[in-house]
């Protein structure tokens, strides 16, 4: 069953008639992901691919009973996009645009807090249950069915440790990106407590980078509340303070936000941290091992 | 996005913001036709993206124009080096020069996003002139944080209670009520990432003035900004990443030997980090995007190589979206455009590696190819050192 996305789920794509979301549409639908609607404000009545497309989401949702979006919208109406699905009463909504206005993620994120609609993203690769259900860019014949929940602020850093655990016989549960901005919707805690939560999960692998304060607040969690191993990865050690390292929230300002601090951190709270980005499966299989020991 | 303190005080007088009347100086003339509009006695401020001027002798105040050009003709062309501008420092090709105040307090007070809220706030301190960190490390009671919820946004009574507790009386308690609420209003407007105005002065003769200001916008949000495109300092930017910019590449110039080439942010810190680890330098940090085309590639390859300071190259490819083929098939036009000879080592997973693999070879470049991450990285800094 896994979390937030699974065989059942209903996707329709806010931005399918754009040439990402057109070509994505298409790499879900071959993966198995059952796309039920698409929204292009202007091409409603339209079909795509035999996907029927809508002006609005609401339209979408009420004649087809989406209940997840994946969003392409660029990053002037991304926000938009995001406050629109929530309105609909879509239940997640997984934006991957990458470049959305600090200021318009502020109203964004404050609105969806107000709804019952969960926001994965912006820019993010998006989620993948393996085997079930594909919403967002992943590649997912680098995915296998399994018991390791992976969590992550990045995208081929994720897909780097996927393909290790797939290698090991590591299948994955869920993966989710939860993306590289300083304002995202779902965190680090959320989905740990929804791994926590998950019968299917056994494991946790958790990627973090530098900027902000999330891995040591979710290290702190960890160590208060998990009842399954976590281990984790931080990139950006040797980063410059004061640049932005491609994400927009990758950002070591003010001596805050330091890859060191936030191993430190993991390691305090008895959370092993892989040495190097090619050894993050090596460090799961460790970790689960030693369960299976006790 | 950079902009220098001269335009970040325009903008904020454009809101209702005071500060000291000065002009932007580009030649020495120009300096001392302000410094006489100002009477003589003036400060003669260096304009680079960079605080910490002060100590590097980039901020002089004078008494008279002709000091006021003295003071110029040493600082224009000059490169300053302060403890925020890293050991290559920043060249001054502008100059702002502005009246003298007579300071009677100084406060701090800035505005910027909290991430752990995700909301705006507004940080003060009665503790003006000193970098926020120290204050925060020396007297955190001192520090009055504010965060506001976009719902309902900066409301009169909020700011008042700010101006109250930095100890501001009387009228120029409700200068600053004013001047808060101005400062979030421009926040918004101009989509800044962080505005602050250090020190924010009360003047001898009582008045409210942003001695300083620092002003960066956020860069997600400058397609709705004409306005900034001219507004640029070429002159404060490492070249390699402004060319970098014009491809839309996100590249950072570091100080070592390797050039590297990766595709994902977070993929890209993580192999500058393994490099280190295994004693190599990276030249670069470099993240060619998803879904580049080969042009693309290539352009972020001849940038790699248009720093003289690389010995060998690096690529870390990922291939999910992006085409291994069509990485390798970058790599080889950049590599036989600029006639480049130095050792490259490729580790390509993903999509097409085959393919990649087989042009890559047949291509006749010092290529190395690799399927494994440490192996890739073990061998680059073997060959560059």
């Amino acid at each position: 069953m896994s979390i937030l996305v699974n065989r059942n789920s209903k996707v329709v794509v806010q931005g399918i008639t754009g040439r990402a979301g057109l070509f994505h549409t298409r790499q879900c639908r071959d993966y198995g992901t059952n796309i039920v609607a698409g929204v292009t404000p202007g091409k409603g009545g339209g079909v795509i691919e035999g996907i029927p497309v809508f002006d609005t989401v609401e339209e979408a949702v009420r004649a087809t009973g989406a209940d997840v979006s994946m969003i392409f919208v660029p990053p002037a109406g991304a926000a938009d996009a995001l406050l629109e699905a929530a309105a609909a009463g879509v239940g997640l909504a997984v934006c991957i645009t990458e470049g959305i206005p600090v200021r318009d993620m502020v109203l964004a994120k404050r609105a969806l807090q107000e709804s019952a609609t969960i926001m994965i993203g912006p820019n993010c690769p998006g989620i993948i249950t393996p085997g079930e259900c594909k919403v967002g860019i992943m590649p997912g014949d680098i995915h296998l069915k399994g018991r390791i929940g992976v969590v992550s602020r990045s995208g081929t850093l994720t897909y780097e440790a996927v393909k290790q655990l797939t290698v090991m016989g590591l299948g994955q549960s869920t993966c989710i990106g939860i993306g590289g901005d300083p304002i995202i919707g779902l965190n680090f805690i959320d989905a740990l407590r929804m791994f926590n939560e998950d019968p299917e999960t056994e494991g946790v692998c958790l990627i973090g980078e530098i900027g902000g304060g999330a891995e040591e607040e979710a290290a702190l969690w960890i160590r208060n509340n998990m009842n399954k191993p976590v281990t984790a990865f931080i990139a950006g050690r040797t980063a410059p303070p004061g640049k932005r390292m491609g994400h927009a929230g990758a950002i070591v300002s003010g001596g805050k936000g330091r890859a060191e601090d936030k191993i430190r951190a993991l390691q305090e709270c008895g959370i092993p941290v892989a040495a190097s980005p090619a050894r993050m499966g090596e460090t799961m299989a460790g970790a689960i091992k030693k369960v299976a020991r006790r | 996005m950079n902009i220098h303190e001269y335009q970040a005080k325009e903008i904020l007088r454009s809101f209702g913001i005071p500060v000291p009347q000065g002009r932007v100086a580009f030649r020495e003339a120009q300096v001392e036709r302000a410094a006489r509009e100002l009477g003589g006695r003036c400060v003669v401020k260096a304009q680079i993206y960079a605080g910490g001027r002060g100590k590097a002798g980039g901020v002089r105040l004078v008494a008279t124009p002709e000091e006021a050009v003295q003071t110029a003709k040493n600082l224009f062309g000059k490169t300053l080096v302060t403890p925020q501008t890293g050991p290559e420092g920043l060249i001054v090709r502008r100059i702002l020069v502005e009246e003298a105040v007579e300071v009677s307090r100084e406060f701090y007070l800035s505005l910027t996003l909290d991430r752990q809220t995700s909301r705006y706030c507004i940080i003060a301190s009665a503790e003006g002139g000193m970098e926020i960190e120290a204050i925060a490390e020396k007297s955190p009671e001192k520090i009055h944080l504010l965060t506001i919820d976009p719902f309902v946004g900066l409301r009169t009574y909020q700011a008042r209670k700010l101006a109250l507790a930095l100890g501001m009386r009387g009228n120029v308690c409700e200068e600053c009520v004013t001047l808060i609420m101005n400062l979030y209003r421009c926040c918004l407007e101009k989509d800044c990432s962080l505005v602050e105005i250090n020190p924010l002065v009360v003047t001898g003769s009582d008045w409210l003035l942003a001695m300083d200001a620092k002003m960066n916008l956020d860069d997600n949000a400058l397609f709705r900004h004409p306005e900034y495109q001219e507004m640029t300092d070429l002159s404060q930017i490492d070249p390699l990443e402004i060319t970098a910019g014009e491809f839309d590449l996100s590249y950072i110039k570091l100080k070592g030997s390797i050039g590297c080439m990766v595709n994902g942010a977070g993929l890209a810190m993580a192999t500058l980090d393994m490099l280190s680890e295994y004693g190599g330098e990276p030249a670069n940090f470099l993240d060619v995007g998803g879904g580049a085309g080969r042009d693309r590639v290539a352009a972020a390859f001849r940038i790699i190589l248009d720093d003289p300071a690389v010995k060998g190259v690096f690529v870390n490819i990922f291939g999910g979206i992006m085409r291994c083929d069509v990485i390798a098939e970058g790599i080889i036009q950049a590599a036989s455009d600029t006639g480049c000879h130095l050792p490259i080592v490729v580790r390509m997973d993903g999509t097409l590696v085959e393919e990649g693999k087989r042009l890559l070879h047949e291509s006749g470049l010092n290529v190395r190819f690799t399927h494994d991450l440490t192996e890739g990285v073990q061998a680059i800094v073997g060959m560059v050192r």
